[in-house]
Parts: structure tokens; C-alpha cells; sequence
């Protein structure tokens, strides 16, 4: 049986993905307490955790430097810990302030940057910026070289993908021709397209009330500095990501579009040669070998239950077989596009998990 | 205030993978056949409708999928173009701006302005008169909108932007939207959950900002995917004690019918949690018991939504 222990032989990051709602935070909590209690050092990053969950880990105010996981909680739980468990909470503002203060060449341009109006628009809402800063923090704790694994729970965008394009799109942004205009407001670029520059600000300005240049020049004349710091950090993640000790494990649920976002997303990550370590599918139907036909089903279950209930039953295990037959035919299709990666299917549990209990249920369909 | 479907505007929120699309559609069928004119409207390019319907990709068209029915996919782009077209008479001006590489990058860097020039196109589509030429008027626009998260946000924009402009045109226009989608008679919202921990979580904290900060109606809140009671505690007990007098099939059989009531007692238990922590009455949504949500599937939901 594949489990997450042999695609993680020899990494020392695993990259959980995949599209909203298909139990990634889960999937990382339960991978990451599993690597610890089997005796490594771990530090899962994770993006917005069941307040339920991490009240059950012990860690009511995650914050932005990774947390101790009291290994008591395991030990009462009736789990042996042989490593440690560590987890924090991205905070991408906080990431990307840090980001600032370590690459601003002086107090001043900090502070400059840090007020921008513009600035502080885009360390919030700029499309990826959150995902940029997980790759950011990832980068930075490995860089540390104090733990054996990091597990990263990514964040839930509408595309799986969007995280992959993120330090290159941040990097374009700032350094992007067009912007380089407002670094040089006296250069012979000004003088050449000047004018169609000031008549373009000016339809803008005309249709949108909005006076932007100011605060963009500032922004972009306090950011030229750190060009170059944010390029290189950015090759350096891109570079953790193609690592041959990084493995990506794609999240997804067994209905047909999770699997086929899934499929996609593998393309994708094989394409950018980006190392693909598996699939876990969640919350999976299980087929049953029913040798009988749901009429036999009713038959048989009709001394000890009654005509009518034992009736019910088997209509509802044929709702359960349809259910089962429908993600196994969708596990297959995922399975095929793989070729030989492994596919672990979770089940669908009965109830839904939210604390350390249910992290270690999940643990032996993950690891064994 | 009037019913859900008695307003022009219904915007269908929530946390990601609940089943927004399909309650969006669902929604659309519904108001169909009262015979109000419908438009479904999907913001993520992920043409849901247009694969529900099997009419191939509809794109920034408003193409008829069903009676009554029609469905948009809202290109973000598409629609600075089309706005740029209807602002800027003069030409010149126009391809100024689109051919020019600044105004490209200010217009992908500016945050918020794709969700605000969407948002103006759903209101667009609400309006009598509309603005786009020879286009007709629909009774109904549904908006299957961003997931929680960049929710609370999209449905903002229009607040945000009428505080950075403080004046000119895009300040009226940005206050027009924001007038138009906190008008409770005019615009709803519908936020879907499901039983689970994480999403009545995030659905509770959704109807709060919702209702205070951005200030629009919260009309429904789904709670989607519940299972049937189909039997009872009684019924269980009797079931946990046939189990081990039974083998091979019959005892999966029984064993699926347990499972089935641990699932719908703990569904219950959420509901119930839901209930206490919105101010919004929830309806349910059954679970459906059928391999893929197909246009029947669909249909069936739509007639208990």
C-alpha cells in the first residue's frame, strides 16, 4: 500500500495542495504529527487551522514563528512521541514586513515603504501575495536547518496554481518596465515617453479620481533599492521548490471535479518539473464485494429487522455502493493520469475530524 | 424586506468546495420557473453552468442555457474593456489607455479593481436600461461569487474604492454600486455551509461582516449536503445489536446503515451549532445520493431550495 512515509523518503519539505475544501489543513496536521511520532522534527506551516484543532494541539494563539507542540497531548492521547511537533500560522503581512526590514537599505526608505499607501495595499491584496509569503517563510525556516521536515499547508486559492507563479509575478511587478519610469522622474526615459505618461495619468486621473502617481513614485522610488534583494530571494525559492528534497502532495476529493482539478494540477507540477510525490485522496467511499443484489440484501435482514427497516438498509447500501462505484471509477481515471505515482485514499469518516484524536485516525490510512 | 427572489440582485457566498455553483444554479432554475428572466453569473472562468447545460464554454456572453434561463461567465478584463468603451467616448482616448503598457500594469496591480469592474457588471446586467446595446433585461442575476476569504472582500470593493476616490467618477460610480448591492430590497446574498466544523465556522463569521461591515441583506443561509434522517436512535440501537448475527453483505449493509446515522447525528449536531450562531433562519439541502450533479440532479434541488 502507498503511504506518506515512502513518498517522503529522502524530502525534507512536503507541499500539500490542491483546491479549497478537500482537507488540506487536515491532511497537513495529521502528516506532520505522524512524521513526529515517529521520531522526527517537524514543523508544519499551516494558513488557517479549525479553531477546534489547534485548540486541541495546544496552540490557541498561533502566531507567525513556529510553536512547540506539547508532547504530553500525544502521550495522553495514547501516542508515543519520539520527535517534536512544531506548527505555526502564516501571517503574509507580517511576513512581508519582515521581508522589508531585512532588505530596506536604510531606516528612512523602511518607513517610507512600510506607511505606503500603495505598499500597504499590496502586502494584503495583491493576488498571490499570501502565497508568496508561505513560499517566503518556508524558504526562511529551512534556511534555519533546524528541522528534519516541513510540511506546508497552502492557501486556499480559487487556483491550486496560483502559488507556483507567485514570486515571479511579485518580482515582475516591482521591477516591470513600465514602473521603472517612476524610479527616473528626470532620466531621458521620462523626456521620450513622457508625455504620453502624464496624458495617460491624466485620462486616468479624469476617469477614476484617483491621483495615484504620488504614492505610486514614492512606492516604486523607495522599492528600487530592494530590487535586486527580492530577485534573488525569489530565485532562491524557486530553487527550494525544484529541489530534489522538496515533494509535492496533491490534496483532493474523490467527486469529479476535485479529481480532475487534481489531474490538472499534476500536469501542471510535471511540467514546471516540479517534484510530485503522490495524491491523497480524502474523504473516499469504499467499495464493498456485495455478492448479493439489493432485493437479497432485504431478504436477508428481514428476520432480525422487520420487512420495512431491512428494506431501508438495503436501499441506503445501494445509495453507499453507487457512491463507492462512482470514486473508485474517479480514483481509477486519477490513478491512470498518474501513471506510476501512488494514490492513498482516505475514507469518508463518520464524523468530521477537528482534533488530536481524529489526526491520529487519519494517521494509520496515511502512514500504513 | 422582500423575498430572495423578489430582488434584482442575489450575490452566493461561502467558504471553498460547499457547493456554491450548484446552489447558484439550483437558485437560477428556481427563479426560472416562476417565469422571472434569470441570469446565472460566475466570476472564476471555471464555466461551471456552461458544463452543467453541456452548451460548450459561454464566456463573457450571455448565453440562454435552459427557459428563463441564461448564463455569464464575468471576465475581469472583458470588463474594464466594456466599461472603458461605455466611459470614453473619444476614441482616441480609449486606445490611448488600452494600448498603453502603464495603464495595463496599474490595472492588473490595482487591487480590487478587477472585483470592482465585476461588480459593475453584474449591476449592469440588474439594471432596466441596460447600458450594453440591444441587450435585453433580466428579473433575476445570480452571482456565484468568490469563496470566503476574498468574499467579504469582493462584495466591499465598490466601499472601498467610493473612500479612495474621493471625488470624480469613479467615486458616483463606485457609491452607486455600493448603494445598489446595501439596498436590501434590491440586492441579497445567499451563504452556503456545510455540516462540518470549518465551514460553520467561517459561515457565522461571514454573516456578521457581511451584515455589519459591508452591510448588505443576508437573506438565506443553505446548509447544504445534509442527510436524510433515514432511521432512527431506536432503529440504531437495533442495528448495533444485528450487526455481529450477520455476515457478508447483509453486515456491509448494516454497517453503511450506521454509519449513515453517525453521519446525520453529527450533520444534526452542526446544523444545530449553525443555527445558534446565525441570525439568518437556515434552510437544508439534502445530500444528493447520485454520481454526478447533472442537470436533473440539479433540477430536483432547485424544487426544495
Amino acid at each position: 500500500m502507498p503511504n506518506v512515509g515512502d513518498m517522503l523518503e529522502g524530502k525534507r519539505v512536503a507541499i500539500c495542495a490542491g483546491s479549497g475544501g478537500v482537507g488540506k489543513t487536515t491532511t497537513s496536521a495529521a502528516i506532520a504529527a505522524g512524521l513526529a511520532a515517529r521520531g522526527h522534527k517537524v514543523v508544519v506551516l499551516t494558513i488557517d487551522p479549525a479553531k477546534r484543532l489547534a485548540d486541541s494541539l495546544g496552540l490557541e494563539d498561533l502566531g507567525n514563528e513556529p510553536r512547540l507542540v506539547d508532547p504530553e497531548l500525544f502521550e495522553r492521547a495514547g501516542v508515543e512521541m519520539r520527535g517534536e511537533l512544531w506548527a505555526m500560522m502564516l501571517d503574509a503581512k507580517a511576513t512581508f514586513d519582515e521581508l522589508v526590514r531585512k532588505h530596506a537599505q536604510d531606516e528612512e526608505t523602511r518607513d517610507r515603504i512600510l506607511q505606503n499607501r500603495i505598499y500597504r495595499q499590496i502586502s494584503n491584496a495583491l493576488a498571490g501575495s499570501q502565497e508568496y509569503m508561505a513560499m517566503e517563510k518556508l524558504y526562511e525556516i529551512d534556511q534555519e536547518g533546524s528541522y528534519d521536515y516541513l510540511v506546508l499547508d497552502t492557501p486556499p486559492s480559487r487556483d491550486a496554481l496560483d502559488f507556483l507563479d507567485a514570486p515571479k509575478r511579485l518580482t515582475q511587478f516591482i521591477e516591470g518596465r513600465g514602473m521603472k519610469l517612476f524610479m527616473k522622474p528626470t532620466g531621458l526615459a521620462t523626456k521620450v515617453v513622457g508625455r504620453g505618461s502624464s496624458m495617460m495619468f491624466s485620462v486616468l486621473k479624469r476617469i477614476t479620481g484617483i491621483d495615484l502617481l504620488s504614492d505610486l513614485s514614492e512606492f516604486f522610488q523607495a522599492m528600487s533599492g530592494m530590487v535586486d534583494g527580492f530577485r534573488e530571494r525569489a530565485e532562491r525559492v524557486n530553487e527550494l521548490l525544484v529541489d530534489p528534497a522538496t515533494s509535492f502532495l496533491i490534496v483532493c476529493g474523490p467527486q469529479g471535479e476535485p479529481i480532475d482539478e487534481a489531474v490538472y494540477f499534476h500536469r501542471k507540477l510535471v511540467e514546471a518539473k516540479l517534484p510530485v510525490g503522490g495524491v491523497i485522496v480524502n474523504k473516499v467511499h469504499y467499495e464493498t464485494d456485495a455478492d448479493l443484489e439489493s432485493g437479497e440484501v432485504a431478504d436477508e435482514l428481514k428476520k432480525p429487522l422487520g420487512k420495512e427497516l431491512a428494506g431501508r438498509v438495503a436501499a441506503n447500501f445501494a445509495d453507499y455502493q453507487a457512491l463507492a462505484v462512482r470514486d473508485a471509477a474517479n480514483i481509477e481515471h486519477l490513478a491512470r493520469e498518474l501513471r506510476a505515482k501512488s494514490v492513498i485514499r482516505v475514507p469518508h469518516m463518520d464524523e468530521d475530524i477537528h482534533d488530536l484524536q481524529g489526526l491520529l485516525t487519519l494517521d494509520g490510512y496515511l502512514f500504513d | 424586506m422582500p423575498d430572495l427572489f423578489d430582488k434584482r440582485l442575489v450575490f452566493v457566498t461561502g467558504k471553498g468546495g460547499v457547493g456554491k455553483s450548484t446552489v447558484s444554479i439550483a437558485l437560477g432554475m428556481a427563479a426560472a420557473r416562476m417565469g422571472k428572466r434569470t441570469i446565472v453569473c460566475e466570476v472564476s472562468s471555471q464555466e461551471k453552468a456552461s458544463s452543467v447545460f453541456k452548451v460548450g464554454s459561454v464566456g463573457f456572453n450571455e448565453v440562454k442555457v435552459d427557459d428563463n434561463l441564461w448564463a455569464i461567465s464575468i471576465d475581469p478584463d472583458e470588463s474594464l474593456r466594456e466599461y472603458l468603451l461605455l466611459q470614453l467616448k473619444v476614441r482616441a482616448m480609449r486606445d490611448l489607455l488600452m494600448r498603453s503598457r502603464i495603464f495595463n500594469y496599474l490595472a492588473a496591480a490595482t487591487p480590487g479593481l478587477k472585483e470592482l469592474v465585476t461588480i459593475g457588471k453584474v449591476w449592469e446586467l440588474a439594471q432596466d436600461d441596460r447600458r450594453v446595446k440591444k441587450a435585453g433585461t433580466y428579473d433575476l442575476v445570480i452571482v456565484d461569487a468568490p469563496a470566503t476569504g476574498h468574499g467579504v472582500g469582493f462584495l466591499q470593493t465598490p466601499k472601498t474604492f467610493a473612500g479612495i476616490a474621493r471625488v470624480g467618477p469613479v467615486h458616483s460610480q463606485a457609491t452607486t454600486l455600493d448603494d445598489y448591492i446595501t439596498n436590501h430590497d434590491a440586492t441579497g446574498v445567499a451563504i452556503v455551509a456545510l455540516p462540518e466544523e470549518m465551514p460553520v465556522n467561517e459561515t457565522a463569521f461571514l454573516e456578521r461582516q457581511l451584515t455589519g461591515e459591508v452591510g448588505v441583506a443576508v437573506d438565506r443561509v443553505y446548509m447544504n449536503a445534509m442527510y436524510p434522517e433515514r432511521f432512527t436512535a431506536d432503529e440504531a440501537s437495533k442495528l448495533g445489536r444485528v450487526l455481529e448475527l450477520t455476515e457478508g453483505t447483509a453486515n456491509a449493509a448494516v454497517r453503511a446503515a450506521l454509519s449513515q446515522h453517525r453521519r446525520r447525528t453529527s450533520q444534526i449536531e452542526q446544523l444545530e451549532r449553525l443555527q445558534r450562531r446565525t441570525r439568518t433562519p437556515v434552510r437544508t439541502l439534502p445530500f444528493v445520493f447520485q454520481p454526478r450533479l447533472d442537470v436533473p440532479a440539479i433540477r430536483a434541488l432547485s424544487k426544495r431550495i
